[in-house]
């Protein structure tokens, strides 16, 4: 197997992993076992699972978005931390504090997202400006996904302007699915194409159809490479279709069918499987035994996090700061 | 030979990069250039790559403080007025200040906000946004008043785990000198007694301690002797200290230049009213800017914010209740 067809299967079962846990959730969230919102990357799995699998973990630094299921878990984020947090368990990174898709690692440059769109597009600079002053930053790359929605935030102009200036290895991937939320792209920006943007910001620009996982493997591939060997921040626009609704409480009506059966609205996942078997990559009997590992990997993540203790109110350490406070006088 | 406050801020900030390695400064105009104050005059020669001029985007100077501290670094961000934070608001208020609670991993970032008002800086260059970022949890707010503390609590505010509002007063930059910064100093969370008296107590901050020595020097004449009260830092309020004041006095007035609805003299209020009740031989009172936009022109700016006479006043109806 060449490493390219070795990266494709890497990425391949990030995305069935994200899939497969994300049916899982859906059906824990319908079950009424996940309390608050259940956000899914259905439809996404290619372009995150590319970016996730280009970054090394403990070296690079990747903030995912709610839609990055696949791209997390290729970067290295155990199951057990998704299930955990939808869950409650107060084993998990984020013990009940905060939940679904707001949980990171930021020790192992996976920082926890806030809700705020494009926040963290600055934050992941930051985190490479700090490797600069460190002289660590050779060779690394800080990477961010965001979606159509968030390309009209002040954050994210400030952010890729900034990471612009300071000629950051930043790679940021829109994963431009036509709606935020319910908003179609025809009331989010007037631009032909955002791809366009990234010659207004001075950084590499890229498109890529977000359903093709060939396609998403070399372009995103490309662009992080490019940045790793200092070509600066990257722009990838990759083009594609939420496939449900902004999160589980959302059926996505208002999505028109003219979308759903056009050129973005076929499945990720069917495609690649097509890809890898056609290119001889990936035999389907050995997809469907990927499958097979996969869900148990899912089932017993889930029965872990369903035993492990709540948080527990009168246990909880009711303060935000780290200093305990009155500092004695020196 | 003198040091201004500001003095004390620049020696600060130099002090800080000699010594520890994870500190930077990043902010608009203050390498070369220095800073729109000076705060951080020739810094930037002094410790090349340390100093760093950023482009006007205040949410990403605090989003790349956050990503900057969670590498280990230790970021002071220089806001060219404190007024300009609001764009900063959510990278504030919800990256950093939120950071520690949800990840266990704290943020050790200081943020100087060059605050308050000075004749003719208008609504925009003058407020005060320390009650604001201490409703937040998650953030300690410091409002130093004197040279000594403008230099020891901007050290202590980088040593400081968590995010710190450093609340610096712009009228007091120049205008406030001391012979020298004092080796001795409290630490962050203990309130300072300025001036002691036994008939009143004043509770405030920042340069409206001046404002409240002046007004107390001025009762001295009639026989009336009042304490003021410096809380150093906003949040942790030191309850201890200003209840233990109004124990001595009996009477409380609550003294702040930021905005009437609110904010800090309200809490020093509502606090000292629900613990110490029984203290209290008057009614406790506050006195803060007028419920406007920070004017511009001098006559009418020196009339928003509390004066001397107006302080007297309010002092005056306190005790005389």
């Amino acid at each position: 197997m060449s490493a390219d067809g070795e990266f494709l299967r890497s990425v391949f079962k990030s995305m069935l992993r994200g899939r497969i846990l994300e049916n899982k959730l859906s059906s824990l969230y319908k079950a009424g076992k996940i309390v608050g919102g259940v956000y899914l990357g259905k439809g996404q799995e290619a372009v995150s699972a590319s970016l996730g699998a280009s970054l090394v973990q403990g070296k690079d630094c990747f903030a995912p978005l709610i839609r990055d299921q696949a791209g997390r878990t290729a970067f290295g984020e155990p199951l057990i931390d998704c299930t955990r947090t939808y869950l409650g368990s107060v084993e998990g990174p984020m013990k009940g504090r905060d939940g679904n898709i707001h949980r990171g690692r930021p020790e192992m440059g996976m920082p926890a997202m806030i809700s705020h769109l494009g926040a963290q597009v600055p934050l992941i600079a930051g985190m490479l400006f700090a490797k600069r002053l460190k002289g660590t930053l050779d060779g690394c790359v800080g990477a961010t996904s965001v979606g159509d929605g968030a390309t009209s935030t002040g954050a994210f102009h400030e952010g890729l302007n900034l990471a612009a200036v300071e000629h950051l290895p930043l790679v940021i991937v829109v994963a431009n699915n036509q709606f935020a939320y319910s908003t179609p792209n025809t009331r989010q920006f007037a631009c032909e194409d955002l791809v366009d943007r990234a010659k207004g910001y001075g950084v590499g620009g890229h498109s890529v159809d977000g359903t093709d996982l060939l396609a998403c493997a070399s372009v995103i591939g490309g662009a992080v490479r490019l940045a790793r060997e200092g070509g600066g921040p990257q722009m990838v626009v990759a083009n594609l279709l939420r496939l449900g609704g902004h999160g589980e409480h959302d059926d996505g009506s208002y999505v028109p069918d003219s979308e759903r059966n056009g050129k973005y609205g076929r499945d990720c996942i069917e495609v690649a499987i097509r890809q890898l078997a056609e290119g001889g990559i990936a035999t389907v009997e050995e997809m469907a035994v990927w499958q097979d590992e996969i869900s148990e990997e899912v089932q017993r993540a889930v029965a872990q996090a369903q035993q492990e203790p709540l948080p527990d109110p009168y246990k909880e350490n009711w303060t935000a700061l780290s200093t305990r406070f009155p500092i004695s006088a020196e | 030979m003198s040091v201004t406050y500001i003095d004390a801020i620049r020696e600060a900030q130099e002090t800080l990069l000699r010594e520890d390695p994870r500190v930077f400064l990043y902010g608009q105009d203050i390498s070369a250039f220095g800073g729109a104050f000076k705060a951080t005059k020739g810094l930037a020669d002094a410790f090349p790559n340390r100093v760093f001029d950023c482009p006007i985007s205040e949410d990403a100077m605090i989003g790349l403080a956050v990503g900057a501290a969670i590498e280990g670094m230790r970021p002071i961000i220089e806001m060219q007025f404190a007024d300009f934070s609001s764009i900063a608001f959510n990278q504030i208020v919800n990256q950093a200040a939120t950071h520690f609670y949800r990840t266990g991993m704290p943020i050790p970032i200081t943020v100087r906000l060059p605050s308050g008002g000075t004749p003719g800086s208008g609504p925009f260059h003058s407020q005060s946004m320390e009650g604001i970022y201490a409703q937040y949890p998650g953030l300690v707010v410091v409002t130093p008043a004197t040279v000594s503390d403008a230099y020891h609590m901007l050290i202590d505010s980088v040593k400081l785990d968590d995010p710190v509002l450093y609340c610096e007063h712009k009228f007091l930059y120049r205008w406030l000198k001391s012979k020298k910064i004092n080796g001795e100093h409290l630490p962050i969370g203990k309130a300072r007694i300025a001036r002691p008296g036994k008939h009143a107590t004043v509770v405030t901050y920042s340069a409206m301690v001046h404002e409240a020595v002046r007004a107390a020097d001025r009762l001295q004449a009639d026989g009336w002797e009042i304490e003021v009260v410096d809380l150093r830092s906003v949040k942790p309020l030191d309850l201890d200290t200003v209840l233990a004041s109004v124990a001595r006095t009996g009477r409380l007035l609550a003294l702040g230049e930021a905005f009437p609805w609110g904010g800090v003299t309200a809490e020093v209020v509502a606090k000292v009213t629900e613990e110490g009740f029984h203290l209290l031989d008057a009614p406790p009172q506050r006195l803060n800017a007028r419920d406007t936009p920070v004017p511009y022109h001098p006559k009418l700016w020196a009339a928003h914010r509390p004066t001397p006479e107006s302080i007297c006043e309010a002092l005056r109806k306190l005790l005389s209740f």
